[in-house]
């Protein structure tokens, strides 16, 4: 276990070195950094001196790869590549266009996002589940049918249908919770219900379904057979049988988000108006702040990675048969 | 009219698209066993109903593909000059909707607008008032008494009108299939199929039809009077923005597959069959692709192209062309990001069909691997591909309405479902509240996406081998 632990870390470095690359090469390549001072500053009549200075006020007065102004270890570590991407492995993501410490931001951010993703999440898998295994145990019946179609009209209405009208309806119909706004603690409650409500809504037909073909693909086989030969109830075949063993694939889709929760929906958060990583992210793909998409990317490939390895021992807690 | 025809990018990449279906579908039409799956589909009442919808959002999504640039009334020197306006077909036949603007809101057939402003009374003094329309409703003499009337008149007739068309349309159709099938008959020799009408999707088809003609007539009929689905806020027809929207729905939901078709085709297929450093370096290429979430990775490559082409203003001669190449750069985007499930797929799939007899068979007759990839893995593989075109069609579209609005979608005057909504989101705050525009985007949008839904499940229901069938 420690070392398939061990070995998968080893096998994440290169991974992240890749993401490293690919973003440098997207953010500083493609696009000099002159073209970035000059978006930010505004696009007409910006003068030289001016670009010069916001690149020094963040940091992209250096050359790219390779300094030869300086000595030493310098000449590699006091480029753009040193500064703005390697040490993004140390978590140290710099500032902000507004001057703030990007780190401690995200940090601060985290909270909140994990206050809506995680019941979203929680939740979610349980309805999900449980309407599947109905459609499962229902199979070939018209109210499976039924479940089905409803899953396909649920799941090709769009995600922004879901938000606009949910707050519509619940808030400004029926006053029931506020329409965005955030607060911790015990006053939060008010204010998470409607959005777990429809990140719940938002996925329920394409889940339900997905696990649904999970279900009866488990429920073809063999083993389940014998257990109805057997006498079992087909309740006892649904959960003591077919429910255990579709865990693998169940698990394989659904762990893997679980660190991503922290990233929290970019949608979500900005509509409720929560002061979480999505909304953070959103704010900056609209003020242009590179630095923030940077470190955002680099956070959700490094959740990404860990999401990967707790599937696998995750796999090793449901399916005896595996040992890593 | 005199007008210089134009291909923009997406519109090149639509005939490449037409070309590659219809060289697909003659290739198809030869081969018996590749047609078998294609009848399964046209036995499906669901999948024909769906595919007869899909046929007219491309109908209209082609109309507004051919685009041209209207000739200016000649200048003293004789040379010609075109408007810097991109036109399409569409645009051409909805001519009437599209030039009848009104000042601002007005709801679905009214003959008012949606504010009150200050109006000259008919005794000479200035009240606030709802002023009448210019055009929605300019024919009636006294919309409070006539307009319920004058509207449902006008839907009957014109849902009769359609009623007929639709059913001459489908009774020649009949006909012609009837027909054909007698030659077919004839010519070998006797032998005896079932009779077209027999088939069940038949009965859905014509019923299909039916509705379809009753409606469109109801909505043209309407539409020579009224604003169908109201105006928005500059007072455009959202009838008319909503059927603009269609084609960038389309080109998002066609193109974007498109363009990571050869990514995923190659590098899933070269990996999986040459396996050793090849299948390493593609499968390291992948897993960084895929190990960054896919928005951020859209929302960051967007940004970057967005400065690239505010650097390079030179490029473009009309903003069309520009918002143009914005549509094309997302639909490499999106392509780019989304290539790697497809080739992960197709990866699994090489590896398995490279261990089956008849591969080994043709590597122990000396047959290169280009040649073996080519004629004996490729078309194995093709299912896969076709059903997770059709299956990601419908994401693509839906995900153009989310990245419109987090603001790395299309460009904001490319009309689209996702700038439609982006732009009638506040109206929903109004008293009195504004809901046309949402109800239209998202009506049009959840048609579009419904019928690519059901006919992506008939697709895999007819292609999945996996699934046993008698």
């Amino acid at each position: 276990m420690i070392a398939y632990l061990i070995r998968r870390i080893l096998y994440a470095i290169p991974i992240l070195i890749g993401v490293n690359v690919l973003t440098f090469s997207l953010f500083f390549v493609v696009n000099t950094t002159d073209d970035m001072a000059r978006m930010q500053l505004g696009m007409k009549r910006v003068t030289p001196e001016a670009i010069e200075k916001w690149k020094q006020q963040h940091g992209y007065d250096r050359p790219l790869l390779f300094n030869e102004h300086e000595a030493g270890i310098k000449k590699i570590s006091d480029t753009i590549f040193f500064q703005k991407s390697i040490r993004m492995f140390m978590f140290d993501f710099g500032s902000s266009n507004d001057g703030r410490d990007i780190a401690r931001e995200i940090q601060a951010r985290m909270l909140p996002s994990l206050a809506i993703a995680l019941p979203t999440f929680i939740v979610g898998l349980l309805i999900y589940i449980t309407f599947a295994l109905l459609m499962t145990l229902f199979r070939a019946t018209a109210l499976d049918v039924m479940g089905v179609s409803l899953c396909v009209l649920l799941m090709s209405v769009s995600g922004l249908f879901y938000i606009i009208g949910g707050q519509f309806v619940v808030s400004k119909l029926w006053h029931w919770v506020p329409i965005s706004g955030y607060a911790s603690g015990v006053d939060g409650i008010k204010f998470i219900l409607l959005p777990v409500l429809i990140g719940v809504m938002g996925s329920v037909g394409s889940s339900s379904r997905w696990y649904r073909t999970i279900f009866l693909e488990e429920a073809g086989k063999d083993y389940v057979r014998t257990a109805r030969a057997k006498g079992l109830s087909e309740l006892r075949v649904l959960f003591g049988h077919v429910l255990k063993n579709a865990m693998i694939p169940i698990l394989t889709g659904v762990v893997v988000v679980i660190p991503l929760l922290f990233m929290g929906s970019l949608l979500t958060e900005s509509f409720f108006g929560i002061p979480g990583l999505g909304s953070y992210t959103i704010d900056a793909i609209n003020a242009q702040d590179f630095g923030v998409v940077r470190a955002m990317v680099f956070l959700g490939s490094v959740l990404y990675i860990a999401g990967l390895v707790l599937t696998d021992i995750s796999y090793t807690m449901v399916d005896p048969r595996v040992r890593l | 009219m005199n007008g210089m025809p134009i291909i923009l990018w997406t519109d090149a990449m639509i005939y490449l698209l037409l070309a590659v279906i219809a060289v697909a579908t003659l290739w198809i039409r030869k081969r018996p066993y590749l047609l078998l799956p294609w009848q399964r589909v046209m036995k499906s009442s669901v999948g024909m109903v769906s595919l007869l919808l899909l046929s007219l959002f491309v109908l209209v999504g082609l109309l507004d593909t051919v685009h041209y640039r209207a000739a200016l009334p000649e200048k003293s020197n004789g040379q010609t000059v075109y408007s810097p306006e991109v036109l399409s077909l569409l645009d051409v036949l909805a001519k009437d909707i599209k030039s009848r603007n009104e000042k601002t809101y007005s709801a679905p057939l009214a003959a008012h607008l949606y504010a009150k402003e200050s109006v000259e009374m008919p005794n000479g003094g200035v009240g606030r008032d709802y002023p009448r329309l210019k055009y929605g409703g300019a024919h009636l003499a006294n919309p409070q008494r006539e307009l319920f009337n004058d509207v449902l008149s006008r839907a009957l007739s014109g849902a009769m009108a359609g009623v007929l068309i639709a059913t001459l349309l489908a009774a020649s159709w009949t006909a012609l299939l009837y027909a054909l099938r007698r030659l077919s008959v004839d010519r070998a020799g006797g032998m005896s199929t079932p009779p077209v009408t027999g088939r069940q999707p038949f009965l859905a088809l014509l019923i299909t039809t039916v509705l379809l003609g009753m409606l469109f007539g109801m909505v043209f009929n309407l539409a020579t009077a009224y604003h169908v689905l109201g105006t928005d806020k500059v007072g455009q027809d959202v009838l008319y923005l909503a059927l603009k929207s269609i084609r960038t729905g389309l080109v998002i939901g066609t193109v974007t597959t498109l363009v990571m078709l050869p990514f995923a085709l190659f590098f899933g297929i070269a990996a999986g069959y040459l396996r050793g450093w090849v299948d390493d370096v593609i499968q390291y290429i992948y897993t960084v692709l895929s190990s960054i979430p896919s928005v951020l990775l859209i929302a960051a490559t967007v940004l970057i192209m967005q400065v690239y082409i505010e650097a390079h203003p030179e490029w473009f001669s009309t903003s069309a062309e520009r918002a143009d190449l914005r549509l094309l750069f997302l639909c490499l985007i999106l392509g780019v990001t989304s290539w790697t499930g497809l080739c992960r797929l197709l990866r699994g799939e090489t590896l398995k069909l490279r261990e089956l007899e008849y591969i080994q068979a043709a590597q122990a007759f000396g047959v290169s691997s280009a040649r073996i990839l080519t004629r004996h893995i490729m078309p194995n593989v093709m299912h896969i591909v076709l059903i997770a075109m059709v299956m990601d069609f419908s994401g693509l579209v839906l995900a153009e309405a989310v990245l419109s609005y987090v603001g790395v979608g299309v460009d904001p005057t490319t009309m689209s479902f996702g700038t439609l909504i982006n732009s009638a989101r506040m109206e929903m705050g109004r008293e009195p509240m504004v809901w046309w525009t949402l109800a239209a985007a998202f009506g049009f949008m959840l048609v579009l996406v419904l019928t690519a839904n059901l006919f992506a499940d008939a697709i895999r229901d007819a292609f999945d081998p996996r699934l046993n069938r008698t």
